[in-house]
């Protein structure tokens, strides 16, 4: 048997009652209204059962209580407490004395465990601890309500000069109880946290199979289905090493890359992407990527082109070093190399996009090739003394 | 005479294919024997003693360190070649650190392992272009670096600069040697001392900024 945790008036108790019979909630609240009119057996039995029968697990949808079905188990609790109230102070009108504080303690317990088991729920859902304003409210007010409760039954039952006696014993038996269930609490606060251990290694494993699952795993799909092409399976393999790497030692490159160690890696991605080839690069220092470096990685991003397109070679070097007043990069290829004088006009890579950008933000272009000897561009720009950092 | 060779790594796979490679396309290096723990590293390299160890930077019980301390504990007369597929800074300069004399990544040709293999064997360095920029980074001239206790071990000399700048841009020795004016022997001789000073240095960057940086 569960209580039930959606569609509950007080506890879910009488709900839960009536799923375990199979009969119809009004009559289970009915029973448990007449017992309590005889002699506040109802309120006994319910309050053990919210003690000791759990609450459904969180995973089961919530139904909002129906508004009249409340108002009739409301209803059915008032004719409850009533009948039993009237009837006791028949029976015996001094008792009232002892009953009417008891109500008032029964009360204050009943808010606070209400409140322990919202709260409880909301830890399932938040899988926070804290319980918000409105929950503390409720639990102090409870709490108080208990005070006032015992605070009255004590006054009228023990005679003021017994007092010091009485209120050490009490203490003495609180101190008596807290120190015999000091290993509970110890479990207690050792099973939260290691529940929540055992909740975020489950995240992580939860979040790192996602990942390899729409990474690593597509890419061994798609270079199964490329099996027949040697460019395509390096291109694919290359591609994915990057991105595994990027995400084990946490340097993913974003949209912008802010400084010039990954905007430097995200070009020589870009141009393995482009035309599968491999484009190791090293970095020595970093810095952040103002305009001008800006234009030196495009540079460099062109030569990387250049080199891949006319080369002939399946990789292309790369290596940059920040120093306080420069950055230089190097681009090099052990490819066919070319004799810069015979390079037509019409062929812009060069001129336009490497010298043209260099040389508008103040760089140097240098180039060493030579017919079968490779390639190598250097490039070099200034730092600006506000760009250092 | 080839070059006896030991392999270390605890993929199985891997192993092999490297053995295969080995075998096939020289007769300068002999694969004597393999082992895939850090306790069968040590016992098969002591048992057949080879001259050049190929070691995994990343396994369980410590790893490739834990191998290099044990053995040159008792041995020094081999050498390791460190080969991972690892770019993280910190495992290239702490391998080094534990006497490595090189570090390639997995992604290296057959080819150049066997050269590299070749050159360890004879005593030199291998410097692969990310451990040179590993190195030059970590004994870069920063604002506000420690005080340099030892000039001989904590600083590079402009030349050993040059020739690990030559080293990252990708170069062979002898490309460098040409760019420099100088001779082959003598960029080994500056690749070593650089190795001796990132393997003795107690530079305060040097360990603190290989635990900063997992990756350049």
């Amino acid at each position: 048997m569960r209580r039930r945790r959606s569609g509950r008036v007080v506890a879910g108790v009488a709900g839960g009652l009536a799923d375990h019979l199979g009969a119809p909630v009004f009559w289970v609240r009915a029973v448990f209204a007449l017992l309590t009119a005889v002699s506040g057996a109802g309120i006994v039995a319910y309050a053990l059962l919210w003690m000791f029968v759990q609450q459904r697990p969180a995973t089961e949808p919530e139904v909002e209580t129906d508004r009249r079905e409340w108002q009739q188990a409301v209803g059915l609790a008032a004719l409850g407490l009533g009948v039993a109230v009237f009837t006791g102070l028949l029976a015996n009108a001094a008792s009232g004395w002892i009953t009417g504080p008891m109500a008032v303690a029964l009360v204050g317990a009943a808010v606070v465990w209400r409140e322990a088991d919202e709260a409880q729920r909301r830890r399932w859902r938040d899988g926070a601890l804290g319980q918000g304003k409105a929950g503390v409210v409720r639990t102090v007010s409870g709490v108080v309500l208990v005070g006032i409760g015992i605070a009255a039954f004590l006054y009228n039952n023990i005679r003021l000069d017994q007092l010091p006696e009485a209120l050490l014993a009490v203490l003495a038996t609180l101190i008596g109880v807290a120190v015999l269930t000091i290993p509970l609490w110890m479990r207690l606060v050792r099973d939260l946290g290691e529940e929540r251990r055992a909740r975020i290694r489950t995240e992580e494993r939860a979040e790192i199979a996602a990942h390899l699952h729409d990474s690593v795993l597509q890419t061994l799909a798609l270079i199964q289905k490329q099996a027949g092409s040697e460019r395509e399976v390096k291109r694919l393999a290359r591609s994915q090493e990057r991105e595994l790497r990027s995400w084990l030692y946490g340097r993913e490159v974003g949209e912008q890359p802010q400084t010039i160690s990954l905007a430097i890696a995200q070009a020589c991605a870009e141009v393995e992407d482009d035309f599968a080839i491999a484009v190791p690069q090293v970095v020595v220092g970093d810095c952040v990527l103002a305009d001008g470096l800006y234009a030196l990685v495009q540079a460099a991003r062109e030569a990387m082109v250049n080199a891949a397109k006319h080369a002939g070679v399946s990789e292309v070097s790369v290596y940059a070093e920040v120093e306080p007043d420069k950055v230089t990069v190097f681009v090099r290829d052990r490819g066919k190399g070319f004799d810069p004088d015979t390079v037509p006009e019409d062929r812009h890579g060069l001129s336009g996009s490497i010298r043209g950008r260099m040389d508008r933000h103040g760089g140097e272009v240098r180039l060493r090739t030579a017919l079968n000897e490779g390639t190598e561009v250097q490039l070099e720009m200034p730092r600006k003394t506000e760009a250092r950092t | 005479m080839s070059v006896r060779v030991f392999l270390v790594d605890d993929h199985a796979l891997f192993r092999a294919g490297v053995r295969a490679e080995l075998d096939s396309i020289t007769d300068e290096v002999d694969v004597v024997g393999e082992a895939g723990s850090v306790g069968e590293a040590v016992a098969g390299i002591n048992h057949h003693k080879p001259d050049v160890v190929l070691l995994d930077v990343h396994m369980p019980d410590g790893g490739g360190a834990e191998v290099l301390r044990q053995i040159r504990a008792t041995n020094q007369e081999v050498v390791f070649l460190a080969l991972s597929v690892s770019d993280a800074a910190e495992d290239v300069i702490n391998v080094i650190r534990a006497g490595a004399r090189g570090y390639v990544t997995k992604t290296i040709s057959s080819q150049e392992l066997v050269k590299a293999v070749v050159r360890v064997s004879e005593g030199d360095a291998v410097f692969s272009p990310r451990l040179a920029g590993f190195v030059l980074d970590a004994f870069a001239d920063r604002p506000g670096a420690a005080p340099i206790s030892d000039p001989e071990l904590d600083l590079l000399t402009p030349r050993e600069r040059d020739v690990l700048r030559l080293l990252a841009r990708g170069y062979a020795y002898k490309e460098i040697a040409s760019e420099l004016f100088i001779s082959v022997k003598t960029v080994e001789t500056h690749v070593s001392s650089v190795l001796r000073k990132t393997q003795l240095s107690n530079r305060y960057e040097l360990s603190r900024w290989a635990t900063d940086r997992r990756l350049v």
